[in-house]
């Protein structure tokens, strides 16, 4: 890890300089990275096309297919690879794990029956996202609850055979939900949902998510000086001077704000949450102050890129949830195997 | 300073302790002894404000400790746990920041003059070296030292410790010790209170320690090691003969008798879990 070469004290602005021109270079790479994904397609754009498309001016094809179908589409992987990432750098941090994620709370599981709840009752949009939210809301809020109720045992492995538990329950929910769904209409759409995809996505899906996003991140870039306090352990962080349950409840209720409105934008996407906050830290550490804008970032470039092999690499297109399990689990072996702590 | 009434302390309804009464000012050290499950780690979480008294009360600068904040309290008294291990790698000057945490508002993160604090903590403990290292791959006993400079960072007068030297080898218990001593001795604003809790009388005589020796939920015996730590009072709370005598330098060590022919077995307490 770079940063560890820096033993010698180095002058206070050095870190945060350090810090700007990783911020800046990530943004670099998101730009060129979005740029390249707008070219990209079935209808294939070169450079000046897109440049000329996005100034207003040019071909009038490619300009419908660059603002009413590509930019939507990058715009809503880069919302959902940001989302994902910090809502799961805040988990990890806050449940002291670095192998809990979403996924592992239950909140996805949560927010999917919504979703599917809301689909099968034939609800508008706004009130499948609101749907979703509400479930993935409940799913954390048993799971932490009840692991609260069971006591004297090692709390992390608590939550997570809990969130594996509320999990599995909100599963059976949603098969039960899916045999009694109209198979023609219906069905369809719960699958596609269950395992995430951007496909349909337009202007008019994202604009509601955006600020919900934006609302949950706040309190969490606000807090993050006690987020890092809070992953010593709900004790010491209050002998450190912290109200510990009042503000893990509001960065549990944040990070599942976040990850519920973007499951109800693009479905259930698995791992960005888990694997995109390791990468993160190794590259600035474990200060939440770094690792929240390094991980959404890094997040928004990955389900960038993973959305456009989604959309490219076959005739049909491959479920997002499908591609990021097929690249999430081989990293999390890896994770294991290098078992540099007692994790779980 | 700080002041126990009468305490019960406990979980749910049992007690654990009852008639608990302690008294620690600044310039003064505190030693907490007892077998396990004499019940000094829930004495420390409620001397904290961590758990709620059954009854009696904690006054912390005179007032209840159930009336004040937990920044306030954080204010006045910094804890240092057993050394662990925190699940990230955080830098050791990132673990002595934390004990600024306190001080800063809400959403405010620690900022020059915080940092200048912390590095004069850890530079007073003779561990700035340490400032980039990664917490979490740093030895049992430079972690130990690495929270005790949080404890100095947090500038709070009273330090609480539990069983500070507990995972440490020899040499690393020898000076973790003198750094307590030396944290009591400073004469001044900066001399602190300290409770630590041990599992070694030899380290109240070596501190010249106030001992409160705890047994079966009570205390015992209190006052200065020389009185408290006599051969009679170990014998009933460690349930085996211990002879306590002098070394040439004229110090005190305690030293239980290791014959296996003795009546003498394990205390049902000293089995329990804390």
């Amino acid at each position: 890890m770079g940063r560890r070469t820096t033993a010698d004290v180095s002058p206070p602005n050095a870190g945060l300089l350090k810090g700007l021109s990783l911020t800046g270079g990530l943004a670099m790479v998101l730009v060129l990275l979005a740029f390249g994904a707008v070219m990209i397609g079935p209808y294939g754009l070169t450079t000046g096309q897109v440049l000329s498309a996005l100034l207003g001016q040019g071909d009038q094809q490619a300009q419908i297919v660059v603002w009413n179908i590509r930019l939507p589409r990058v715009g809503a992987a880069l919302l959902v690879g940001a989302a994902l990432a910090a809502a799961g750098a805040s988990y990890q941090a806050l449940f002291r794990n670095p192998l809990v994620s979403p996924d592992i709370l239950g909140v996805s599981a949560g927010a999917g029956l919504g979703a599917v709840a809301g689909i099968f009752l034939s609800l508008p949009v706004v009130m499948i996202q609101a749907s979703a939210f509400v479930g993935g809301m409940v799913a954390v809020g048993l799971v932490t609850l009840v692991g609260s109720l069971v006591r004297g045992t090692d709390r992390t492995l608590t939550l997570v055979l809990l969130g594996v538990v509320v999990g599995a329950l909100a599963g059976a929910a949603t098969s039960l939900l899916k045999v009694m769904a109209d198979p023609y209409d219906q069905l369809p759409a719960i699958t596609f949902w269950l395992l995430g995809s951007l496909a349909s996505i337009t202007t008019r899906d994202i604009v509601p998510a955006l600020p919900v996003v934006l609302i949950g991140l706040i309190p969490l870039a606000l807090l993050r000086w006690r987020i890092n306090v809070l992953s010593l352990g709900d004790e010491e962080a209050r002998a450190l001077g912290i109200e510990a349950g009042r503000t893990r409840l509001i960065v549990i209720a944040s990070a599942t704000l976040i990850t519920a409105s973007v499951t109800a934008l693009a479905g259930v996407v698995g791992w960005v949450g888990l694997v995109i906050p390791h990468i993160a830290r190794m590259l600035v550490g474990p200060g939440f102050g770094r690792l929240l804008p390094a991980s959404a970032m890094i997040g928004a470039g990955y389900l960038l890129v993973v959305d456009t092999l989604a959309r490219t690499i076959a005739a049909v297109e491959v479920p997002l949830g499908v591609l990021t399990a097929v690249i999430g689990a081989p990293f999390f072996v890896w994770l294991l195997a290098r078992g540099r702590r007692g994790w779980l | 300073m700080l002041e126990a009434q009468d305490l019960s302390i406990g979980y749910g309804k049992s007690p654990i302790g009852t008639g608990l009464n302690l008294q620690v000012r600044e310039g003064e050290i505190l030693c907490l002894l007892g077998p396990n499950g004499c019940g000094k780690t829930t004495l420390f979480r409620t001397l904290l404000g961590l758990l709620p008294a059954l009854s009696g009360s904690v006054l912390l600068g005179g007032r209840p400790i159930t009336a004040q904040t937990r920044a306030e309290i954080a204010r006045a008294i910094a804890y240092v746990p057993q050394a662990h291990a925190p699940p990230f790698p955080f830098e050791a000057l990132e673990v002595v920041l934390m004990g600024r945490t306190a001080r800063l508002g809400a959403f405010a993160q620690p900022g020059k003059t915080d940092r200048a604090v912390a590095e004069d903590a850890m530079r007073h403990l003779g561990i700035h070296d340490l400032a980039h290292r990664d917490y979490s791959q740093l030895s049992g006993g430079q972690r130990q030292l690495v929270l005790i400079a949080r404890a100095l960072a947090q500038e709070a007068t009273l330090i609480v410790m539990d069983e500070p030297t507990a995972s440490l080898d020899f040499g690393n218990q020898a000076q973790v010790l003198a750094r307590i001593g030396a944290l009591a001795q400073i004469k001044g604003t900066a001399s602190h209170g300290v409770i630590l809790s041990t599992h070694d009388p030899d380290q109240a005589f070596a501190l010249n320690a106030r001992v409160l020796l705890m047994h079966r939920g009570g205390v015992l015996a209190e006052g200065p090691a020389t009185e408290v730590l006599t051969e009679a009072n170990l014998t009933t709370v460690y349930g085996l003969p211990i002879t306590v005598e002098s070394t040439l330098s004229g110090r005190k060590v305690c030293l239980p008798r290791l014959a296996t022919d003795t009546s003498a077995t394990m205390m049902p307490d000293a089995m329990t879990s804390p």
